[in-house]
């Protein structure tokens, strides 16, 4: 320890001091009670040699010093270094327990805080723990809320009171991409996303509407108040909205069971398309309608025809007029019944609900119950598994059983097979056996007029009505293959039209579960102030960035891939992504493929710019744009405005300006430059979704750095951009 | 008397037959086969009664028959609706909008008939 230490210089100034004093007024003292002549003796004594008093004064100090030290050091130098190390191991195991060190008493003290500390490190352990439970258990919930979200087959979409989306589910996505104008280019995740605005697919109105209605039953105190509508989308589509509340959740006082109260927090939606329902019913109405009005006037002109044909005097012209005005409308309504006979089979069908389902995954299922319950030997021939059949597979598959136990009972057959494909519109099911030599064929159709049993089980259904309610039918063939005669049931079912799938690739692209949910975003309200007062950590960010043939966007350099990707509550919603490619419809240079890749191959067919920034415009629309150097990227965009008429006048923020300000000391702000310092990856530099994702990742990382230096606004972070030495270059 | 029937259709297949019938009770028929048709006849030449279809190209029974009561000078004409429409709410309509009687197809030719002359004898 070489620092001066003042209060040991103060301790020895303040001892010196005193003896001095105590010296001088010991002299004067003296001087005061001797008389001139002993005084006078002192003086003689001492004479000359006042230097060794004052030196023996001065060597007198070093004792004192070194004693002073030494209390300094044990009594307020070891308790003050012992109160900052167990500061320091409040909040810190791994610094180790405190050294015992100085005056018993102050190893003492550090004895008992070590003892402290221990305990306070395991309470906060113990505290760690249970709260790494508690939110792995909420993850878990969500997580399982989420996964079970995406296997329902209607739409869900839960938003907070001003409409923001929280979660939606894959059917949601599907059905939003299908109203999307620009189905291609963004997927639909300009309309859907989470904190996007519920009001820009479904009309404020109705939906405000229906929520008021809500609210007033909940007031009401309805047990389980919900609202529908009906409402149209620009493509023609009809919608069914059903809204459910989301209530306040409060925990009750007397037990901690939440409780819900009739405040709401948000809503949920069930979004339905019955524009196919609709259609089979008022097709269903068209066949009743000519039914009903057409043949009245086709009776109508017969009866007519015919009473005037009783009359006796009617002249053979007349009569044969008559005759065929008989024949025609009995023609017209023949043709008119046929009609109706063969739509009603599609049309007024649909009652019973039959569900789509894969002719592999029958006959798959089929097998099986058939070798468990029967014990019969099963198998499989010829079967077209791409088939989509329109059935009601339980009461189906009771049917095939019971045809099955009979066969098994009555013919002694101990081995069946099936057979699926498809004839004339129709799928046929044939449940095939080989009946035993010169017995001949004992199988009977009226099996089918009994009741189903199966097992012990006897259902009041018989195959023919399982049959009726999919307006198939059913009957025995038999055929003469290579070597043997073979029989079989034939069952004729309806087909489906091929079930919209999507890509698998749509969802799998990222290894993680989709972010289709923020349940954070239930408390964020409506802001009132303008964005610029706005924190940083709650503002909507688009991060994008574009490739283009070159550097000169004004010299005729064309845009040749956007990429975008939203920030949402802090987080990078890494799945709601935009990734186009666009066709600059022109040359680009051998140079700049080298860099970005991008060869003239990939950009053929590919929609054009016109196409591209529209369906870009709705996916940034309310958020803030952000690029790494967004001069140039705006300047692109600036460019095509009067080419499309599309503003991008959104606020802006440049990752490159805010780096600047908050590393003024780094040499370089290039992208790379920066990921590297935040410890970041870059996947797919130098494409547009890559280098957009990575400059999300650092936006995320440069917010709470911003906040350091006292940016916490968009305001702020816009003016102090504006003032780095960067916000000078200007494209 | 000889009265002025018009009978406006426009399938064939029933004004041969009610054509023959009305003849047959003596009646001077006239055939109209739209809406425009039957309008412009009536004005022309009121007659003593219109057996209007309902459903015809161009105006709809249902607009003659509206356009001849807004007219006062056609007051004195009778209507008979004929309409493959027997929905209450039809006969509604045709009601409010001044028909004198309203018949739903198929009818019996015999009643129709009767109902004609004795809509003839009673003076409206």
């Amino acid at each position: 320890m070489n620092r001066f230490d003042w209060r040991l210089a103060l301790g020895v100034a303040v001892v010196g001091a005193a003896c001095l004093l105590w010296l001088v007024v010991a002299g004067v003292l003296l001087w005061a009670v001797l008389d001139p002549a002993d005084w006078e003796t002192v003086t003689e004594a001492l004479g000359g040699r006042g230097g060794l008093l004052l030196f023996l004064w001065a060597g007198s100090l070093i004792p004192v010093a070194a004693l002073l030290r030494y209390l300094i050091a044990q009594y307020i130098r070891a308790p003050a270094r012992l109160a900052e190390e167990a500061m320091l191991r409040v909040n810190n195991e791994k610094a180790g327990p405190l050294k015992l060190r100085g005056s018993r008493q102050n190893q003492r003290l550090a004895e008992l805080l070590n003892g402290l500390l221990e305990k306070q490190y395991a309470l906060q352990a113990e505290m760690d723990d249970r709260v790494r439970e508690a939110s792995r258990q909420t993850e878990l919930e969500k997580s399982r809320l989420a996964a079970l979200m995406s296997e329902l087959t209607k739409s869900v979409v839960v938003c907070n009171l001003d409409g923001r989306i929280l979660l939606y589910n894959n059917r949601a996505r599907i059905q939003f991409r299908r109203l999307s104008r620009t189905p291609g280019v963004a997927g639909g995740a300009e309309l859907m996303g989470l904190g996007r605005s519920i009001y820009t697919v479904l009309d404020r109105r109705l939906v405000q509407h229906a929520l008021e209605n809500v609210q007033r039953r909940l007031n009401r105190g309805a047990g389980a108040p919900s609202a529908q509508f009906v409402t149209s989308t620009p493509s023609g589509k009809l919608l069914r909205v059903q809204m459910t509340p989301v209530r306040q959740v409060e925990a009750s006082v007397q037990n901690d069971a939440p409780r819900s109260v009739a405040e709401m927090t948000g809503f949920v939606l069930l979004i339905e398309n019955i524009t196919d329902d609709m259609q089979a019913d008022s097709e269903k109405d068209r066949l009743l309608t000519s039914l009903t009005e057409g043949s009245r006037a086709a009776l109508a002109n017969t009866r007519a025809a015919i009473e005037v044909l009783e009359y006796p005097d009617i002249e053979d012209c007349m009569r044969e007029r008559l005759l065929g005005v008989i024949r025609e409308e009995i023609q017209g309504l023949s043709e008119r019944i046929g009609e109706v006979q063969q739509s009603t089979s599609k049309a007024l069908r649909s009652r019973w609900p039959l569900e789509d389902m894969l002719a592999g995954d029958l006959i798959e299922v089929a097998i099986k119950r058939i070798r468990s319950e029967l014990g019969l030997h099963a198998e499989h021939e010829s079967v077209d598994d791409e088939l989509w059949l329109k059935v009601e597979s339980f009461t189906l598959l009771q049917a095939l059983l019971h045809l099955a136990g009979r066969l098994q009972e009555h013919c002694e057959v101990r081995s069946v097979a099936l057979r699926l494909g498809e004839r004339e519109g129709q799928a046929f099911l044939d449940l095939m056996w080989t009946p035993d030599q010169g017995d001949g064929n004992k199988a009977e159709l009226g099996w089918d007029m009994e009741p189903i049993r199966v097992g012990r089980e006897t259902l009041s259904l018989t195959v023919h009505d399982v049959l009726e309610r999919h307006g198939g039918e059913c009957w025995i063939e038999q055929e003469v293959g290579d070597k043997r005669h073979r029989c079989f049931f034939r069952l004729l079912l309806p087909l489906a039209t091929p079930q919209e799938e999507l890509p698998t690739a749509t969802f799998m692209r990222h290894e993680s579960r989709p972010e289709y949910y923020d349940f954070d975003l239930f408390q964020s309200s409506a802001r009132s102030e303008s964005l610029d007062d706005c924190p940083l950590g709650e503002l909507v960010y688009t991060v994008f960035d574009t490739e283009t043939t070159g550097l000169n966007p004004a010299g005729g350099d064309e845009i040749i891939q956007i990429g975008a990707v939203r920030i949402v509550n802090g987080k990078v919603l890494r799945n709601e992504y935009f990734d186009q490619l666009v066709d600059p419809r022109r040359l680009i240079p051998p140079a700049g493929i080298q860099i970005h890749g991008i060869t003239p191959d990939m950009v053929r067919g590919q929609p054009a710019i016109e196409e591209v920034l529209p369906a870009f415009h709705s996916f940034c629309s309310d958020t803030v744009l952000v690029a790494h150097n967004a001069a140039f990227d705006m300047r692109c965009l600036a460019l095509k405005e009067k080419q499309t008429g599309l503003k991008f006048d959104h606020p802006v923020l440049d990752t490159l300006l805010l780096s600047a300000l908050v590393h003024e000391n780094q040499e370089s702000h290039r992208l790379e430059a920066i990921a590297e310092r935040f410890g970041l990856t870059i996947i797919g530099r130098h494409t547009a979704i890559g280098d957009a994702m990575v400059t999300a990742e650092i936006l995320v990382q440069l917010i709470p750095l911003l906040a350091d230096k006292g940016v916490h606004t968009l305001g702020q972070a816009r003016q102090a951009a504006q003032q780095t030495y960067y916000a000078r270059i200007n494209y | 008397m000889k009265s002025r029937i018009l009978i406006a259709d426009d399938e064939p297949n029933i004004v041969i037959s009610l054509e023959y019938l009305m003849r047959r009770e003596g009646h001077e028929v006239s055939v109209a086969r739209d809406g425009d048709e039957a309008l412009e006849m009536i004005r022309r030449e009121p007659p003593d009664l219109v057996l209007l279809d309902a459903m015809m190209p161009g105006k709809t029974g249902f607009e003659v028959c509206q356009a001849v009561r807004d007219d006062e000078s056609l007051a004195e004409v009778k209507i008979v609706m004929l309409t493959a429409k027997g929905r209450e709410t039809d006969m509604a309509k045709g009601k409010a909008l001044g028909v004198d009687a309203y018949i739903v197809k198929p009818f019996s030719t015999r009643e129709l008939a009767e109902k004609v002359r004795s809509m003839l004898a009673d003076p409206k």
